[in-house]
């Protein structure tokens, strides 16, 4: 019934915050399956952006839809079947991890709940601290909680605010890995903003660069990196941030 | 293992929030005491300052001390009433973990119905021990006001929520700068809702102002079971009005200010 939908869809998106221009008028379409990158510098709008998608920030104008629902006026027709992590949020510290898992649980509706608990201790490898107060996890095992978190529902569409930021490399390729297979296994769309160009050019199929509320460019990292003249995204990036060079269209002329 | 369909209502969700705040209140043993810490020292203050008074005046000691324990528990529901339903919505906001909830199919009636239920069970543990504890030290019984008991308790609750969804909206909306108001706006109610004193002791011109306050008409009918047994409906059937038109408006703000906080891009950042 949804096949035919893009996950996400803005359309013509503005968030002003009294006389500040938060995000101005961008439209992109996110297909259903894919992993996209939402880059910018800090107060590009990516934040901004993701709260209007997940429908916690009412947009000032304009329109974003996730299957088809709106998001400012129907959130509840998509909510149950999306989910998102951020450094920004957290979870109870004085619950344990199964605790704050099982109530997650039973908020997003599940049947089997401890079994879903016990399958996501097992995948993300929290069997060891699974009864242990969230709050007194390290910030990799907090990491791998809040992810757990974000996939008690098995969402279809999942947004993932810096899932990596201040984990060790090991760690951080430990659950790109778990992203790249969970992508896979369930055809979810990942919508991910990071500052971590090597993360985004491995996860990504296509990056949305944002400036100023703005997008400017947006294509696979490949393309990206070859529409510039770079050897990376992070060189693409600070092109971008610093205005140094001007991208060769612009993004929203793509769609 | 995603749900295919979301209700528009779910118990199962209120439960899954209540069951949320238990695990705290079990995992913290300074939680569950303060429950019930104010209240006892507060009923030891007011149980021995007012036989103290009473026997100074030679009036009749038992009578005075159960005027004013009544009024002190009837108070201390309205308070902790409140303060039940805006502390559990505070640890969200201390947990930041309010963004979770309102991303999850989660609706805003049934987390408020999740409050609701939070503000009895705390209400539950602190404040039934204390009223046996005025049993052994003043005498005062306060389950013998019998069926007119719940009358009582069902207004002072509906009060406490219409506050309780305001406080929490001023703080949705306002963040936590507004968390001070959740401490201290009840008390507002304090002096015209006239809770240890008669309605006619307030100057003839703020009368109407305490009549217009759903407690005041709870406390009335108190004096009135307590001082000559007598349980007045009229005043309860008032009570019910008010409190009718103070909980739609206490809804329609939490609503508004939700509105609001979405509009303002305040859910996204909550934190202590």
């Amino acid at each position: 019934m949804h096949a035919q939908l893009p996950a996400i869809e803005a359309d013509r998106l503005v968030k002003h915050y009294g006389e500040s221009i938060a995000v101005d008028g961008i439209s992109f379409a996110i297909e259903t399956g894919s992993i996209t990158g939402l880059l910018g510098g800090n107060g590009a709008g990516k934040t901004t952006t993701i709260g209007m998608i997940m429908g916690l920030i009412a947009p000032t104008s304009g329109a974003v839809k996730v299957f088809g629902a709106d998001m400012a006026t129907e959130p509840y027709r998509a909510l149950y079947r999306m989910n998102f992590e951020s450094p920004y949020v957290d979870l109870p510290h004085r619950l344990t991890v199964r605790e704050n898992l099982k109530v997650f649980g039973l908020l997003y509706g599940l049947d089997n709940v401890s079994a879903r608990i016990e399958k996501l201790a097992g995948e993300l490898d929290l069997t060891e601290f699974v009864d242990r107060a969230a709050g007194k996890l390290s910030a990799g095992q907090k990491t791998r909680v809040a992810l757990a978190k974000a996939l008690i529902n098995e969402p279809d569409v999942l947004v993932l605010d810096e899932p990596t930021a201040s984990l060790d490399p090991d760690t951080a390729d430990w659950i790109r890995s778990h992203l790249e297979r969970y992508r896979a296994r369930r055809n979810a769309t990942i919508l991910l903003a990071s500052h971590n160009m090597y993360e985004v050019e491995r996860l990504c199929d296509r990056v949305i660069m944002m400036k100023r509320g703005r997008i400017v460019d947006d294509g696979a990292p490949d393309d990206l990196i070859a529409r510039y003249g770079r050897h990376n995204l992070e060189e693409v990036f600070l092109d971008v941030a610093r205005g140094r060079r001007e991208p060769n269209f612009a993004g929203d002329a793509a769609q | 293992m995603t749900a295919t369909h979301c209700p528009s209502f779910s118990f199962r969700r209120i439960g899954a929030m209540v069951l949320r705040h238990w695990y705290l209140l079990r995992s913290s043993w300074p939680r569950l005491f303060e429950l019930m810490y104010w209240p006892m020292v507060q009923m030891f203050m007011w149980g021995f300052l007012q036989l103290g008074v009473a026997q100074a005046a030679g009036g009749t000691a038992i009578t005075a001390t159960a005027t004013f324990l009544a009024a002190f528990f009837l108070w201390d529901l309205l308070f902790r009433g409140q303060l039940g339903f805006s502390m559990s919505f505070l640890e969200e906001m201390w947990a930041r973990n309010l963004p979770n909830l309102m991303i999850s199919p989660l609706r805003p009636i049934e987390f408020v119905m999740s409050l609701m239920a939070m503000s009895v069970i705390r209400l539950a543990v602190g404040f039934v021990p204390v009223t046996i504890m005025a049993i052994w030290f003043f005498g005062f019984n306060l389950w013998g006001l019998g069926l007119a008991l719940a009358v009582f308790f069902a207004n002072l609750f509906l009060t406490a929520w219409a506050m309780g969804m305001f406080c929490s909206g001023l703080v949705l909306r306002n963040g936590m700068g507004a968390e001070g108001l959740t401490w201290s706006l009840m008390f507002i109610l304090l002096p015209l809702a006239c809770v240890y004193y008669p309605v006619t002791t307030l100057p003839g011109w703020l009368q109407p102002l305490a009549w217009a306050l759903p407690p005041t008409a709870v406390f009335e009918g108190m004096r009135a079971l307590v001082l000559q047994h007598t349980f007045r409906p009229d005043l309860m059937i008032w009570a019910f009005a008010l409190n009718a038109i103070w909980f739609v408006a206490g809804a329609l703000s939490f609503v508004l200010l939700l509105r609001g906080a979405r509009k303002a891009g305040s859910l996204i950042a909550v934190g202590e």
